[in-house]
């Protein structure tokens, strides 16, 4: 799949970078862990850009290109980072059949972008995502941690209107 | 000594309703009232009827509480625990019989399911390893250490006739027997519990509820094929179930369960978990391996099979969630106890997760050769809103779908790979007659062409390609040239993708096209969806003499398709019309048409 790559600047803090040479520094002796210091880095950045790829490289001793095709490869790394909302519809196949494409078209015009993209302010980004095995609830989206379930087109905006202000 | 029980299901489809709330007024009105040390508050895996959660039992009297929201706890405390009398209005209603309460077993959803993979889900709490210990937790692993040879633990697995539950059906002693042969200096077990099929949770909910059975039969298998370590790869969707596998493996080398050593047999065991991070390939055997290893989890060409080469380069077993989470039982009660049930060929019970639409979603084990219509029907409730059972679907994007005519199949391997169809990993989704079946190949294939790794052309393009067909065809601008040519690349792909996921991934196409084959034809020659689904298919049209000219829709219409004057009837424009279906919602008449 295509990935979007952010063009905004990268704004890591000391603290942050602190953070992340503490994982590396726990786990270079064994590069089958790569993923894993990725993912805590994804942890503390919100996303990968190429200046904490360069840093996971050069701390884990492996190519840069290494780390940037296994941050390709896996939908969960993100190249861009996320809104301060990220709202996530469940396309699994429960989800699907009960009409989840509905409640993710009715998201994208609610806010005004698309599956994948954020909002210019920054405040919401969307997108769509595999089973999270809440079947039961189907269709379900999520909003950060909190998870709505048993959806319709119709509960969209009463949900985001909770978030916008 | 407390008096009640109270089980509450903390697994993630009742967490997302908000179980953990429940649990939290629960406790806090059981102080204010100082039944603190008199009822005990359990938080266990799930219980198997999502659909009606969060739910609640109170021992020693079975009550089933069903949708309970945190408002009704005060009742719940102070009539049922405080004073003894049951919330009979909030019963799940099946178990409200004239005034009788009737067991769970009793009920539709339980009576015919047989529990072993999930027998402790929602019966002991996932974080207490005391309470696995209690329900003859690792008596099985301590028989093999103490009383059985590799050899011996083998056979009987191979006796039961277990076979691996993951979709693939391989036989499980065979798979053990044959990384038992090849030596080694470090030998891997393997969990696979990247459950990427969409619709199915099984693996999840074992994990949540019963996490030290699966480390308890990994360390079986290790034992048995001569491993010393052990790897579960686990999605990193599964929050819940990572954290429960922590806790678990902490508790069990806390108790010399994992480690050094185990039982004083002189056999040593530990297991560590690594995260998947969203790629569906990476259930397919040698690409989860490539992954743990830290790398792109492309998938590798076997032979040499994992018992061979597997993991780090070394002779691996690997097994999914729900195949281990049968081994303790059948060690503990023998091959025989396992092989009397289920089919000749597929014994046991099987997992379903029953999902799209269908009154019960939720988690059903049954005995393999369990019909169709009474996992449907029967346990499952039947189909909501009075519609028509259209298809069920398994085995998720690499499986098929049978059709109603087939409903009374008895589902076991062989049945359903007999119908172009296959086990997969169990999920279960209902269909339908509003759900569309090209629609729903190509949402299948949407989904391999998303997840394709792109390391074999003929899945990286073939499926491509496969979608741009059913693309026309959903478009409307197919011709019955184009169907035969999306059959024959389906087969040319099943025959020449490297790995499970390409070879599998036409068949939601074949199988739909095999009984469904006239909703293509419908899209093709006469440019219709018959379930109305596929939008370019689909008109806009006002009845004219429902119509009451109250002009609601045209101020909705975001187009301006729709014009008419006040009080006489409107009319659509079908060339401006976008088919949002925003006029259909409007009207009140009912005169809106689509077709």
């Amino acid at each position: 799949m295509v990935k979007k790559i952010s063009k905004i600047p990268f704004r890591g803090t000391p603290e942050q970078e602190a953070q992340l040479r503490a994982v590396i520094d726990e786990c270079k002796s064994d590069k089958s862990l790569l993923m894993h210091v990725m993912q805590q880095a994804q942890g503390i950045y919100g996303y990968l850009p190429i200046e904490v790829q360069q840093m996971i490289a050069d701390g884990m001793d492996v190519p840069l290109e290494k780390v940037y095709g296994v941050s390709t490869f896996y939908a969960q790394f993100a190249l861009s980072p996320k809104g301060l909302y990220n709202v996530s519809v469940c396309l699994g196949t429960a989800c699907y059949v009960k009409g989840s494409q509905d409640v993710l078209d009715k998201i994208c015009e609610n806010l005004g972008v698309e599956a994948g993209e954020c909002t210019d302010d920054g405040r919401f980004s969307v997108e769509a995502c595999r089973c999270i095995g809440a079947c039961g609830l189907a269709p379900v989206m999520t909003v950060n941690d909190e998870v709505y379930g048993k959806l319709t087109a119709d509960d969209v905006d009463g949900i985001l209107a909770k978030y916008k202000d | 000594m407390y008096r009640s029980h109270v089980l509450i299901c903390g697994g993630t489809g009742c967490t997302s309703s908000h179980s953990a709330e429940i649990c939290e007024a629960l406790e806090a009105e059981l102080k204010a009232k100082g039944l603190e040390n008199e009822v005990k508050v359990v938080k266990t895996g799930c219980f198997g009827l999502c659909a009606l959660g969060p739910i609640m039992i109170v021992y020693p009297e079975g009550c089933f509480y069903s949708e309970v929201k945190v408002e009704n706890v005060p009742e719940i405390v102070e009539e049922h625990l405080l004073k003894g009398r049951i919330v009979k209005h909030l019963l799940y209603d099946e178990t409200v019989h004239k005034d009788e309460i009737k067991p769970l077993k009793e009920t539709n959803f339980y009576k015919k399911q047989h529990r072993i993979a999930l027998r402790n889900c929602g019966v002991i709490d996932p974080e207490n390893i005391e309470e696995y210990i209690a329900m003859d937790g690792y008596q099985a692993l301590a028989k093999c250490l103490t009383e059985m040879t590799p050899d011996e633990v083998i056979q009987v697995v191979k006796d039961s006739g277990l076979r691996g539950r993951g979709g693939g059906g391989f036989p499980t002693g065979l798979k053990w027997s044959f990384t038992a042969k090849n030596s080694a200096d470090q030998k891997y077990v393997v969990c696979n519990a990247d459950e990427g099929d969409p619709g199915a949770f099984m693996d999840r909910s074992v994990l949540e509820g019963d996490p030290h059975c699966v480390l308890e039969a990994m360390a079986i298998c290790g034992y048995a094929t001569g491993a010393s370590e052990g790897y579960i790869y686990v999605r990193a969707e599964y929050p819940i179930a990572v954290h429960r596998l922590e806790i678990a493996i902490k508790q069990a080398r806390e108790n010399g369960l994992l480690g050094k050593n185990i039982f004083n047999s002189g056999f040593d065991f530990d297991i560590f978990v690594r995260l998947g991070a969203g790629a569906f390939v990476c259930g397919e055997e040698t690409a989860l391996m490539t992954s743990i290893e830290g790398n792109r989890g492309e998938p590798r060409p076997r032979p040499p099979y994992p018992a061979v080469k597997g993991l780090f380069a070394k002779p691996t077993t690997e097994n999914n969630v729900e195949t281990f989470a049968n081994i303790p039982q059948i060690i503990l009660h023998g091959a025989e106890y396992f092989s009397s049930m289920g089919t000749e060929k597929s014994a046991g019970t099987k997992v379903f997760a029953l999902g799209g639409k269908i009154n019960n979603t939720g988690l059903v084990e049954v005995p393999m050769g369990t019909t169709l219509r009474e996992i449907i029907e029967d346990i499952g409730g039947g189909v909501p809103n009075g519609k028509k059972f259209k298809a069920a679907q398994t085995g998720g994007p690499s499986g098929g779908c049978i059709p109603a005519s087939l409903i009374d199949t008895p589902i076991d391997y062989d049945n359903l790979t007999a119908i172009g169809c296959m086990m997969g990993s169990g999920g279960l989704i209902v269909m339908d007659e509003d759900n569309c079946m090209v629609d729903i190949a190509k949402f299948f294939l949407d989904f391999t062409v998303d997840e394709s790794c792109g390391k074999c052309t003929p899945c990286r393009i073939g499926t491509k390609r496969m979608r741009e067909l059913l693309e026309k065809i959903t478009d409307g601008k197919a011709t019955l040239d184009d169907l035969d040519e999306l059959e024959t690349l389906a087969h040319y792909i099943k025959e020449n993708s490297l790995c499970g996921l390409g070879q599998t991934a036409p068949n939601p196409v074949l199988a739909t096209l095999r009984f469904f084959k006239d909703e293509y034809i419908a899209h093709i020659v006469d440019k219709k969806c018959p379930a109305g689904v596929c939008k370019k298919l689909v008109s806009y049209s006002i009845d004219a003499d429902k119509c009451k000219g109250c002009t609601a829709c045209a101020r909705k219409c975001p187009v301006g398709a729709i014009s008419g004057a006040i009080k006489s009837p409107h009319s659509i424009d079908t060339s401006k019309c976008v088919k949002c279906g925003v006029c259909m919602e409007t009207c009140r008449f009912g005169a809106i048409v689509k077709k």
